[in-house]
């Protein structure tokens, strides 16, 4: 029986169309490999050299920082894409980053229990300020949402949902679509929300309410109060500190908030 | 209308080099709030002790970076006191600021919001019932102290150097970015060279240029099909990877989700963190490199690596059996009988719901699993 594509006689066959593709067309694309490659040595000497100059800029300085994040943005550049890449090997800024990232996960599971897996971004601030200690860096909260950013390739199921002026973190995988979003934004003035509330700010129909905040009760992140005066209230802890920085001083706020 | 921050610098009088020495008070552990109006300090431990500043009498503002052993400061600069304020905290000060000293971090935010309140100046608008002093700002004609004059040269310079430094460091950056725009460009036009010409381009040169896509930061602008995004890099973590995970997954019953082990990983190697991307492109890798891992996707979404060994589908018979036992089941309930983590629990009962095995009941008091009567009783 013959058989093909083994041998001596199939190897030297396969080297030779090899050399022949490469004669072609790909002795381009080698071509430009090379200049990558020539360009990227040159590349990682200037980084070097900025870094020797101005790394201290970025540790420091979150406007700057906020600066050198979206001129990468402009240019089709992700400086956090990967810790083996140059800008985070020789600025640092990945770890920064990604322990940051490691901390805002800490913190969600931490007050899941408590709040259903939906935080204020201010909340989770001060508690990451909390957990990092004295002498660690300070962080802004834009380094908090690009930390969040990041964290989605995890599949956790992190979302940021804007709110009046703010941002609300979500940390567990609750579908949340529209409807939802728009009471939660309802429901920040407050931290908690009503069927009448809904129905005159968002004019929706009765059942269409009921329908969200049945959701939301579902996936923990509101609570029903059935004493309240009037009607049901559906409460958002995710949103309490919001509620308790208005009305009520830090320190009572301190003791109320196991 | 108040609007709090809840962050806990101190206040502290402490002379500047050159000035005359003064009694140096100490106001510390306390809570700094910020109003539209004011700037109010209350001890934390004596609730009787609270003061506060009218943000009309500030002048200026700066920070002062944390160092070793000093932490991050903001002064406050003051216009000189009216003649009817009422007696504050010292009978009288050589000093015409105010430092904030805070010891628990909160500066930079506090220094962002305090400086819009400075911008926006909305005390002006806002007519007042309370009766604290208000300065309607610089009135023509008013005696500045001298001492002042002196401050804000100083502080003048002192910005002039920052924003040199700044400056500097931007334009530095803006050059960088240009170089960087170049790879950029170049990069596409490689890409778009090997989309042309797919199948003639060697494994080995694809690798390269992934490489150096990955050192950039530029996104893979081409999907192979063997290796995902992955590069080399990605291919030799998936091997530690193996290796570190082994004995925790085991510890674990067999099923980790991938947020957990981002943070075990990452916590252990402390300094050159993996990015969530790494991760990721690198577990892509386990099942084709033949690893005792791999990576599996949850329909909800929810990534998990477990072991070879494990078999979830195995792991619902006994899912079963326990909600059997105890009638019904919350995914929280179950967790904690079972002793895993709440998310991993749901996507158990989930699956075996998917099977067939259970039924759901989901209601406002949440979500609850029962044994699939309507399978086993015909």
């Amino acid at each position: 029986m013959h058989r093909r594509g083994v041998g001596a006689g199939a190897i030297a066959k396969k080297k030779l169309a090899e050399a022949k593709y490469k004669e072609r067309g790909t002795v381009l694309a080698e071509d430009q490999l090379a200049q990558m490659s020539k360009q990227l040595d040159m590349f990682k000497t200037n980084l070097e050299e900025f870094a020797s100059k101005h790394k201290q800029e970025i540790r420091k300085n979150p406007e700057f920082r906020v600066q050198f994040q979206d001129m990468c943005a402009t240019i089709g550049v992700d400086p956090l894409a990967s810790g083996k890449g140059f800008w985070s090997e020789m600025l640092g800024v990945g770890d920064f980053y990604y322990e940051l990232g490691v901390q805002i996960i800490e913190v969600c599971l931490a007050l899941k229990h408590r709040n259903g897996g939906l935080i204020t971004l201010e909340e989770l601030h001060q508690q990451v300020l909390k957990g990092r200690g004295k002498f660690a860096q300070d962080v802004s909260q834009d380094d908090l949402i690009r930390a969040i950013k990041k964290l989605k390739a995890l599949g956790t199921g992190f979302g940021i949902i804007p709110v009046s002026g703010t941002y609300l973190i979500q940390s567990v995988p609750a579908e949340l679509n529209m409807d939802h979003t728009v009471v939660l934004q309802l429901a920040e003035k407050n931290g908690y929300v009503t069927v009448s509330d809904i129905k005159a700010s968002l004019r929706w129909e009765t059942e269409r309410a009921r329908q969200v905040l049945e959701h939301l009760l579902k996936e923990g992140l509101a609570w029903l109060d059935l004493q309240a005066p009037g009607e049901a209230h559906y409460w958002l802890p995710g949103l309490f500190t919001d509620l308790y920085s208005q009305e009520i001083t830090a320190e009572e706020a301190r003791e109320a908030l196991p | 209308m108040i609007e709090s921050k809840k962050h806990r610098p101190a206040a502290s009088y402490t002379p500047l080099a050159g000035d005359v020495p003064t009694t140096k008070i100490k106001f510390d552990a306390g809570t700094l709030l910020l109003s539209t109006h004011r700037l109010i300090w209350r001890d934390q431990r004596n609730h009787e002790c609270c003061m506060a500043i009218p943000l009309s009498q500030i002048v200026f503002i700066e920070e002062q970076a944390a160092g070793i052993g000093k932490s991050a400061k903001i002064v406050v600069h003051l216009h000189p006191a009216p003649p009817n304020k009422e007696l504050g905290p010292l009978q009288s000060s050589k000093n015409s600021y105010i430092k904030l000293s805070f010891k628990e971090h909160g500066q930079i935010e506090f220094y962002r919001r305090l400086s819009e309140e400075m911008t926006q100046r909305r005390w002006e608008n806002m007519p007042v019932s309370q009766s604290f002093q208000t300065n309607r700002g610089p009135q023509p004609g008013r005696i500045r102290a001298v001492g002042i004059v002196g401050i804000e040269r100083k502080l003048e310079e002192k910005r002039k150097e920052t924003d040199k430094n700044i400056s500097e460091a931007f334009e530095d950056l803006s050059k960088l970015m240009v170089k960087a725009k170049e790879m950029v460009e170049l990069s596409k036009s490689i890409a778009n060279k090997i989309k042309d010409k797919q199948g003639d381009i060697t494994e080995d040169e694809t690798i390269r240029f992934k490489s150096y896509l990955l050192s950039m930061g530029i996104a893979n602008p081409v999907t192979r099909e063997t290796y995902g995004s992955g590069t080399q890099y990605h291919m030799q973590l998936a091997k530690q990877l193996a290796g570190i995970l082994q004995a925790p997954l085991e510890e674990r019953g067999g099923i980790m989700s991938l947020t957990e082990v981002y943070c075990l990983v990452n916590r252990a190697r402390g300094m050159e963190l993996l990015s969530p991307e790494d991760l990721v492109n690198a577990c892509k890798m386990l099942e084709a490199l033949k690893l005792p891992l791999r990576l599996r996707v949850f329909d909800s979404g929810v990534m998990v690596i477990e072991l070879q060994s494990h078999k979830e589908e195995e792991m619902v018979a006994s899912a079963l059996e326990t909600v059997s036992e105890k009638g019904s089941l919350t995914s929280e309930e179950f967790a904690k009988l079972v002793g895993m983590s709440v998310l991993l629990a749901k996507e158990r009962l989930l699956l075996a719901e998917k099977m067939g095995h259970l039924c759901r009941d989901d209601s406002v008091e949440g979500l609850r699993f029962y044994p699939n009567l309507f399978m086993t009783q015909s």
